[in-house]
């Protein structure tokens, strides 16, 4: 293959206007989906549950081929998989090392359950593929409707709760002296990643779901320590990462996820590179007054 | 003991009011590890505005004196009160300053922020207005002097500037109770009196009553009202007069301890082996503190 050939497999603007009318609908569901990951994945970040992630995707996985293989919706068998993974975790788990021990059992096991599932599958193996590595465009506008509609139910929850779960989340045992339900709110959080994840699949697949739900947050942080621009932040990051993937990914003969996950990765790296530099250059906000300093330093 | 001056009045209760409900109040509290006993019948009253003290070396329950006021740890027996609500059920009554431990580096999460935590972090929903709560927000900030850095990460602060925050963070909303776990551990002799005196002026100010558990009584011993001393599965209860002696500690501990008081501080001696960590003067600071912060 010539690299022109390989240029026009990975980017083809043909026809362009047309195809995206076509797609209208996933791309609008793109966009949900990104706002869902940017939210979620500020708490994702600050809890510190990118390996929890990636454990929930492959339950996930294993209940979609589950679903796949006995003929029932893919979405509802991923949203099994990765609730009762994420609701393991989170009653199982109740400290970070023994989170992860928990996670490194159930992975390798719902990983193994879905290629026996799809070993047993006889249908299309773009069915098969699509669950590794996402498949929005052949969702039909029934299961979109159901994406974004889940989607915002996640959103909503996570309104509700947003307060007293990012305190939970930074600042645990000053959270608990104040009497707010830390454990409870980390069963929650745990059960709105669930679906999130599962809803996240379907765009990505079950093996770049970090891309969506971790990457996003992680870039946003680097910039800003400020919270409400971090959120701002990780959701235009997330939304521009889906939404352009999918625009991208039109013309081509290659999944949307790896669009998705490139533009993901260029908008953190470009994000780690201004870290740096402030880290050389800036401040940290700190006010400098030597003369101050001194006089409080002779005082005391 | 008070003679050498530092401490805030206590506030003068009001005339013909009646006298206020006690901050925490512990009625035949017990609390047992399976057959070990970390104290036992223990009946406390602690006014508002007073400031309490619990001392005793590692093991000694001091922590779990306060989980149990924070309702982390049931008593065996007896009952807890914090302002009138059982122990676990008083939640906005309770300021809470942990001991220094800093913030991951990239934790998204200005000085600021910190302390915002601490003046709606429990409420539901989404902070709607800005206004309001920076405000507050400003003044606690202003109050415990952390102006300078209040845009700072936390994860770039140092240990003094975190614990000048936590008491911002703590004293939200006007607590009727100041619980402070060990809040002077791994800071320097200034950022000590920085940090205590705060606690102490919140307590004047406020008349929040201040239970603060510590193994170092000198930085404190300008504020002490009363100290809870517990060693052994027993405790004694009192000014610190009259629980730093060298009969009272000798007798708690079960062995000779020597207390004796130099330029204003305690120094005890001849604590029991298992013991030496426990340091309530400087006789030798520099080594303990090394200790101490290794194992922690």
């Amino acid at each position: 293959m010539s690299l022109g050939d390989l240029w026009n497999s990975v980017f083809s603007f043909d026809n362009y206007g047309e195809i995206l009318a076509l797609v209208q609908n996933s791309v609008w569901a793109g966009a949900v989906l990104g706002l869902l990951g940017g939210l979620v994945g500020t708490f994702v970040v600050r809890r510190d549950l990118a390996f929890a992630v990636h454990g929930i995707s492959e339950l996930s996985f294993a209940g979609a081929s589950f679903a796949l293989l006995v003929g029932a919706d893919v979405v509802t068998g991923s949203l099994v998989g990765s609730i009762a993974a994420a609701l393991t975790i989170g009653f199982m788990g109740g400290r970070a090392r023994s989170k992860n021990s928990i996670i490194g059992v159930l992975m390798p096991f719902g990983l193994g359950l879905g290629i026996l599932f799809l070993s047993l599958y006889q249908g299309r193996s773009a069915n098969k593929f699509g669950l590794l590595t996402g498949q929005i465009v052949a969702v039909d506008t029934v299961q979109l409707q159901v994406l974004a509609g889940a989607a915002v139910a996640v959103i909503a929850v996570l309104v509700l709760v947003w307060r007293p779960l990012g305190f939970a989340s930074v600042d645990p045992e000053m959270a608990r002296a104040r009497g707010v339900p830390v454990r409870f709110l980390g069963i929650l959080f745990m059960a709105l990643l669930g679906v999130s994840v599962a809803l996240s699949i379907q765009v990505v697949g079950a093996l770049l779901v970090l891309a969506l739900l971790i990457t996003p947050a992680a870039a946003a942080q680097k910039v800003t320590a400020a919270p409400v621009p971090a959120v701002v932040l990780s959701v235009v990051f997330a939304v521009v990462a889906t939404v352009g993937g999918i625009m991208l990914s039109l013309g081509g003969r290659i999944p949307i996820s790896p669009y998705v996950t490139t533009l993901s990765f260029l908008i953190y790296a470009v994000c780690a590179a201004i870290a740096g530099a402030r880290r050389r250059w800036g401040s940290y906000g700190r006010v400098l007054r030597p003369a101050a300093r001194e006089r409080t330093l002779t005082r005391s | 003991m008070t003679d050498d001056g530092g401490a805030a009045p206590l506030p003068a209760p009001r005339a013909g009011a009646e006298p206020a409900a006690p901050a925490v109040a512990l009625r035949g509290a017990s609390l047992s590890f399976g057959p070990r006993t970390l104290w036992d019948g223990l009946d406390l009253d602690i006014r508002p505005g007073e400031f309490f003290a619990v001392l005793g070396p590692n093991g000694s329950g001091k922590t779990s004196f306060l989980k149990v006021l924070l309702g982390l740890l049931p008593l065996t027996s007896g009952s807890a009160e914090i302002a009138g609500r059982p122990a676990g059920t008083a939640g906005r009554e309770i300021g809470y300053i942990p001991q220094q431990k800093g913030f991951a580096a990239d934790v998204p999460l200005r000085a600021r922020d910190l302390v915002g935590l601490g003046v709606d972090g429990h409420r539901w929903g989404v902070r709607l207005s800005q206004r309001a709560v920076n405000k507050e927000i400003d003044s606690l900030i202003a109050r415990v002097g952390a102006s300078d850095y209040a845009k700072v990460p936390v994860g770039q602060l140092s240990g003094g500037e975190l614990q000048r925050l936590r008491v911002a963070q703590a004293v939200a909303g006007n607590p009727a109770v100041l619980l402070c776990d060990e809040p002077l551990l791994a800071l320097d002799l200034n950022h000590q009196h920085a940090v205590s005196s705060l606690i102490d002026r919140q307590r004047a100010e406020t008349g929040a009553a201040v239970v603060f558990v510590t193994h170092e009584i000198n930085p404190i011993l300008d504020y002490v009202d009363r100290i809870l001393y517990l060693a052994e599965g027993r405790f004694r209860m009192g000014t610190p007069a009259e629980v730093m002696r060298t009969e009272v500690l000798s007798e708690l501990y079960g062995s000779r301890v020597e207390v004796s008081k130099i330029n204003g501080r305690i120094v005890v001696v001849g604590l029991p082996d298992a013991m030496t960590h426990l340091h309530h003067g400087h006789a030798v600071p520099q080594l303990d503190q090394e200790t101490e912060e290794a194992g922690a």
